[in-house]
């Protein structure tokens, strides 16, 4: 494939930052030619290739998918891989690392305090362990019940809406977006039973009360998740449950056993396409 | 079930009780011109005598000493929420919320010792 033109030339603003040697993050400068349709990422990849090998970042997917490119791009948690450079710059750029993190080296934070709050939520299906070892059927689920967490599915763990909260930027404690929308993903899910096991967690004092309904976890997130409402509903349901006003959770329906599609006993399965033609047919 | 869950629904019920409060409050003493409510001895509503009427009401003893409850205990969680924010150590954070439940005890019982004392004063002085 031919080389693109170059179309302008930006100037890249990176933040360097080696803990063994720098004793502070300190930004350098780099000119890169930029041509209409590149990316942050496909940018820092042209300075390592022409300019300075030494500067390190982490991606993998380049699609958006994999939310390892986070950075703060303009002052912006974004994805890398998600963002061209001439939709937010036509002259200087700033490049950073995720706020809100240890940084591991230049523009790698260290995402592992994340992750650990990320597991203190328990982010799974909570259910009987007998049930789980030896399952006698599938669970059902309608439309609606997978409409209530769906969207909190999308998260894809960038760590974005991390760095862009004010809480977490005061208090390393606070679970942060994203560990809370994981929690109000699971305790929103007709199949789970472990509210009251994460209810800990989630009203501690770390928990989903520090949050004060900023709203630029939402207004970060590239896959359009809004943890802001995932927390404003956690907490409206942390609410009820102690006032005893929450209405008991319907227990998700189970199939009578395996292979039997997404059909309950009593239901008139919806006719086959096949069939359906074979009418039209005649 | 978490403290925090119990001391945020507290937390905005005093909002709540607070923002009732404090719009009688606005009604009563500085819209006393025009709505009269509340302020038998003419329309200032923070003169002498209409302030003592008042607080001869036991209403509005109890409604004083009421606001005063919520208020603090508002005021002084959204502190304690601040302070907390800073990282403290656990033991200090826990020393952070023991003086500040010591100081609005304190201040409490001090505000409801005045209003009552108010209320007392003015049953005394014949302003019923």
């Amino acid at each position: 494939m031919a080389e693109p033109k170059a179309t302008k030339q930006i100037n890249f603003h990176v933040t360097r930052y080696n803990p063994e040697k720098d004793p502070k993050p300190y930004i350098q400068t780099y000119k890169v030619d930029v041509a209409d349709g590149m990316t942050v990422l496909d940018g820092l990849h042209w300075i390592k290739e022409n300019l300075d090998a030494t500067l390190v970042w982490r991606y993998s997917c380049r699609m958006g998918i994999c939310g390892s490119c986070g950075m703060l791009i303009n002052g912006s948690p974004t994805l890398a891989c998600n963002t061209q450079i001439l939709h937010v710059s036509q002259k200087d750029i700033t490049v950073g690392p995720l706020p809100n993190f240890e940084i591991i080296r230049d523009l790698v934070p260290d995402l592992l305090s994340m992750f650990d709050k990320h597991a203190e939520v328990m982010p799974h299906i909570i259910r009987d362990e007998a049930e789980l070892n030896s399952p006698k059927g599938e669970f059902y689920q309608s439309p609606e019940q997978l409409e209530e967490y769906l969207q909190f599915t999308y998260c894809i763990k960038c760590g974005c809406c991390m760095g862009a909260c004010p809480t977490l930027a005061t208090d390393v404690r606070y679970l942060g977006p994203m560990p809370l929308t994981a929690l109000q993903r699971y305790n929103a899910d007709s199949r789970d039973e472990g509210f009251k096991i994460r209810t800990e967690v989630a009203g501690g004092d770390s928990g989903a009360f520090s949050c004060h309904y900023a709203g630029e976890c939402s207004r970060v997130c590239p896959k359009g998740v809004d943890p802001g409402k995932a927390i404003q509903l956690l907490k409206r349901k942390l609410v009820l449950d102690y006032l005893h006003l929450a209405g008991k959770k319907q227990p998700c329906k189970k199939l009578e056993g395996p292979g039997q599609g997404k059909v309950l006993s009593g239901m008139t399965p919806p006719p086959r396409t096949i069939e359906k033609v074979k009418i039209i047919t005649k | 079930m978490s403290n925090g869950t119990k001391y945020w629904t507290w937390h905005m019920a005093a909002g709540v009780v607070l923002l009732i409060l404090l719009g009688l409050h606005m009604v009563i003493m500085h819209m006393g011109g025009t709505v009269h409510l509340f302020s038998p001895h003419g329309t200032e509503s923070v003169s002498i005598e209409n302030s003592q009427w008042r607080d001869s009401k036991i209403c509005f003893a109890i409604s004083n000493i009421l606001l005063l409850g919520v208020g603090l205990y508002h005021g002084l969680y959204g502190l304690r929420t601040i302070l907390l924010e800073l990282s403290l150590k656990p033991a200090l954070a826990k020393a952070v919320t023991v003086v500040l439940v010591l100081v609005g005890l304190g201040l409490f019982g001090l505000g409801s010792w005045a209003a009552w004392a108010a209320h007392t004063v003015a049953l005394a002085g014949g302003n019923s």
